[in-house]
């Protein structure tokens, strides 16, 4: 058994330890949120984070975040929207979707680190692949969210 | 959304069948339309509910190219409704075919979610208002014609009277459907045309479980599934004993063609997966690698007797007159879609004999197909439940294969749901792939510089042979020689040939199909402009009539790129004009290359002529998704072979660009009206060719194969 904090509640998993946090949560605690991308840490589509930092999940093993903090996108919008959700729906940013909870997850945590990230904080902190090339607006509703002069509409 | 168990309300209405829009006596509404207030289906299109909202179904894909909230808004715009109130629907598929197929078409592809369908679901809007307005009107004993009605409310302006959509949609769902009715010009619509938020959006940012992989069901279990590296190979034997030890495991799966392990988690499946030890009959594909189908290419430029795809002229002749002829070789590999959602299929044999789906398709009624096909069942035995696409851009269409897969899977654990996922390997080793193609451009130039003639030969793989073989001409695969066959430059003599050339590896429908021609003839376009020592935008606009449309988007994107202007040190512009997929499209490409060879796209300026534009907002985005995808396939991209295998395996050997590539893309919206193009794929056309011609501007190196990663762009 291993216990996880998972968005603030604390659960009993029963599996082996080197199971990728990814799978213990789509799989084992059925949070769907976090997706499979590519399995390798390249894609971000599983970002979360493990006690405040931005963890890829699927290459995570379980047992390293026992006892942690794990915060997934189905913890960000509690009580309410985080305000970076917000700005992704002001901005319209997603297109299919699929890798915007990992997204979403990675600029949480740039924006607790850095309130007022850069461009260059952007670039480096958003490793996070899309396909549909929602990327202009990514950079836009993060500038947005942290209330910067850069986030002019488009 | 999370397990659509069926669990749907049975509601009767009295509505007589027959007509446009017929309505039969009994029909399920789907859980989000049944939540709630009670709902009534005044036709297939509109849902509503006694507290006036509306449901609007939808029977195309929603894969992220906004077709889910533009088809809303045209419904919405005709039935006239308040737009806050709007939510939408898939159609279901199963109901589609007992109802004859009333929906239209289900198929999301060739940028025809729109344009395809325009017609039809205005005219359900339209219909329902016109119904809701006679149900009112027979209420006060009225006539219709004294009445009207605006955001859900129907007015009888003489007594003042008013009635909500929702107080008289079960009367209206009664009445006969109108055999004709009024379509809003465009130039007046309130909720068409409107930048409108995509009503996708608060679920995808809130990770609700809208996807096929997170589909969730009682007693659920996973499966990962291996297939032949080499394609058109086998199984010839399995050893699992050691992975059916394994923790989880339930089963492991034997067809021809792959095997699957079936456990608890998909995780586990996939590590059991890894201890199986498949003896695979690698089939005669085994030989082939890229030089093989490099020889294949070469081998069909090189056949005499090719069938023609266009003549126009003498082309033969001209080119022997010509003052000038020019002639170059361009290529371009074969490409994986690589959606960011793996092909996904849950599939569930339920002891009564009716099978339910759950995928990612962008082609509904050929998943029901191949599923029922594969279960053995009849289409009325079989559900397909659409989800919300993680990408598609053309995987998910007419191949159907992870569909197959997945029933038989399912079909080995009879009652009970499994979950199949391709993990990313076999996604980026399984594809149907672009083709590679190989194109020979030869032309004339008179001592004027004016083009008299081109001859252009095209060897490429079909893909219609395969997917469509009804669609193939002569041995002519449209999709092969667009482009060409189309031309829009008033050349006097052409002359197209193609040369199908099929290697083993399967090919199909990537975003825009047949998009390497506009890098081919774009490019080949601007050497011609060189050779005739004529600036790129004017050698084009010279050769386009006036008044065709890729002259006016030409026109409209110099326009907006400030073409001729000084530009920073280092920066050179490159432009691009293509039609297709009903809209007409021209870009210009910003770009430097630094001393190391290191190219930089500055800024992309994209004009579009769609006729109409429903949701500019959704099509300015996917103007900015075109660019990155075929940024990437610009940049790095390529699937390689060896050994009849794809050696390319993850995103680690097959990149996609990040957000510090992204360049800066401004569009253009310039819709004339008149026409319904699409937007999910024109935007692609010219990306390769304005980059490359902005490539030559700023090193004087033409690239005539991609992706660049191959090239040195260091100065000559």
């Amino acid at each position: 058994m291993i216990t996880l904090n998972v968005n603030g509640k604390t659960q009993q998993v029963d599996t082996e330890p080197e199971m990728p946090l990814l799978w213990v949560l789509r799989d084992l605690l059925g949070l769907h949120g976090t997706k499979y991308g590519c399995g390798v840490s390249v894609c971000g589509a599983c970002t979360v984070h493990v006690d405040g930092e931005p963890v890829r999940s699927c290459s995570m093993p379980v047992a390293a975040a026992a006892g942690k903090k794990i915060l997934t996108i189905e913890g960000l919008s509690r009580p309410r929207l985080h305000r970076l959700q917000e700005a992704w729906i002001e901005h319209q940013v997603p297109q299919c979707g699929y890798c915007q909870p990992g997204m979403l997850m990675s600029a949480a945590a740039l924006l607790a680190r850095k309130p007022t990230p850069t461009d260059t904080d952007i670039d480096e902190a958003m490793t996070n692949l899309c396909r549909c090339g929602t990327y202009a607006r990514v950079r836009l509703a993060i500038h947005s969210a942290a209330g910067s002069p850069a986030a002019r509409k488009g | 959304m999370t397990t659509g168990l069926n669990r749907r309300e049975f509601l009767r209405a009295s509505a007589a069948a027959g007509g446009g829009l017929a309505l039969h006596f009994s029909f399920p509404v789907p859980a989000a339309a049944a939540s709630g207030a009670p709902a009534t289906e005044v036709n297939a299109w509109v849902v509503i509910h006694a507290d006036d909202r509306v449901v609007v179904r939808i029977a195309r894909s929603e894969m992220g190219q906004g077709t889910y909230t533009a088809l809303a808004q045209l419904v919405a715009e005709e039935l006239d409704c308040d737009w806050s109130r709007v939510s939408a629907e898939f159609a279901s598929p199963n109901e589609h075919i007992k109802r004859n197929r009333i929906w239209g078409s289900m198929s999301t592809g060739g940028s025809m979610g729109v344009r395809g369908s325009q017609d039809y679901v205005r005219r359900a809007g339209a219909a329902a208002r016109q119904m809701l307005v006679a149900a009112a009107a027979a209420r006060w004993g009225v006539p219709a014609g004294e009445c009207t009605a605006r955001e859900g409310v129907i007015t009888h302006p003489p007594t003042k009277r008013t009635l909500r959509y929702g107080q008289v949609a079960a009367a209206a769902a009664a009445l006969e459907p109108p055999r004709a009715v009024t379509l809003r010009d465009p130039k007046d619509w309130r909720i068409a045309g409107k930048p409108l938020r995509r009503l996708d959006l608060p679920d995808k940012v809130t990770g609700k479980p809208v996807f096929a992989v997170d589909v969730a069901l009682p007693g659920l279990l996973h499966a990962s599934i291996a297939q032949c590296p080499v394609f058109g190979g086998s199984v010839r034997g399995v050893d699992s004993a050691e992975a059916e030890k394994m923790r989880g495991v339930k089963k492991v799966v034997r067809e021809p063609g792959f095997v699957a392990v079936v456990a608890d988690s998909w995780w586990r499946a996939n590590e059991a997966l890894k201890k199986v030890k498949i003896d695979w009959d690698p089939g005669p594909g085994a030989t082939a690698s890229t030089e093989t189908v490099a020889a294949m290419l070469r081998d069909g430029l090189a056949d005499p007797k090719l069938p023609e795809a266009r003549r126009i002229g003498n082309p033969e002749a001209a080119l022997a007159a010509a003052a000038k002829v020019i002639e170059a070789e361009y290529g371009s590999p074969y490409l994986n879609h690589a959606t960011m959602e793996p092909q996904t299929c849950t599939a569930w044999l339920r002891p009564e004999g009716f099978l339910d789906v759950w995928t990612s398709t962008q082609n509904a009624e050929a998943s029901m197909a191949a599923a029922a096909e594969t279960a053995g069942l009849p289409l009325e035995k079989v559900e397909v439940h659409k989800m919300m696409l993680g990408g598609g851009f053309g995987r998910r269409g007419a191949p159907q294969d992870f569909v197959r897969q997945g029933v038989a899977i399912a079909k080995a654990l009879p009652g009970v749901p499994v979950k199949l996922m391709w993990s990313r390997e076999e996604d980026m080793q399984h594809g149907f792939y672009r083709p590679a193609s190989r194109v020979r451009m030869t032309a004339g130039l008179d001592t004027q510089g004016r083009v008299v003639a081109m001859h252009t030969r095209i060897a490429c793989p079909s893909i219609l042979k395969v997917l469509v073989p009804q669609a193939l001409r002569q041995g002519i695969d449209f999709t092969a020689v667009r482009s060409f066959t189309d031309m829009p430059y008033t050349v006097p003599n052409q002359r197209v040939d193609y040369a199908m050339r099929n290697g083993h590896v399967p090919v199909g429908f990537w975003r825009a199909p047949g998009q390497q021609n506009p890098f081919y003839r774009e490019c080949f376009v601007d050497e011609l402009a060189a050779a005739a020592g004529q600036d790129p935008l004017d050698f084009r606009r010279g050769m386009l009539k006036e008044g065709d449309k890729n002259r006016l988007v030409l026109e409209a994107v110099a326009r907006a790129a400030g073409w001729g202007a000084p530009l920073p040190p280092g920066v050179h512009r490159g432009i691009a004009v293509a039609d297709g997929f009903g809209s007409f499209t021209a870009m210009v490409a910003e770009a430097s290359v630094d001393a190391r060879g290191t190219l930089r796209l500055h800024r992309v300026i994209v004009a579009i002529d769609s006729g109409h534009v429903v949701n500019p907002d959704t099509c300015r985005a996917q103007a900015e998704s075109n660019v990155v995808y075929g940024l990437g396939a610009l940049l790095y991209q390529e699937n390689t072979l060896k050994d009849g295998r794809i050696v390319e395996s993850n995103f680690l050997d097959f990149p996609l660009p990040g957000i510090a590539e992204m360049p800066k893309v401004e569009t253009v919206l310039v819709p004339t009206g008149g026409f319904w193009g699409g937007h999910g794929e024109p935007a692609i056309l010219p990306l390769a060719p304005a980059v490359c011609n902005a490539i030559f501007a700023a090193t004087g190196k033409r690239i005539r194969s991609l992706p660049l990663k191959h090239h040195d762009l260091r100065r000559a």
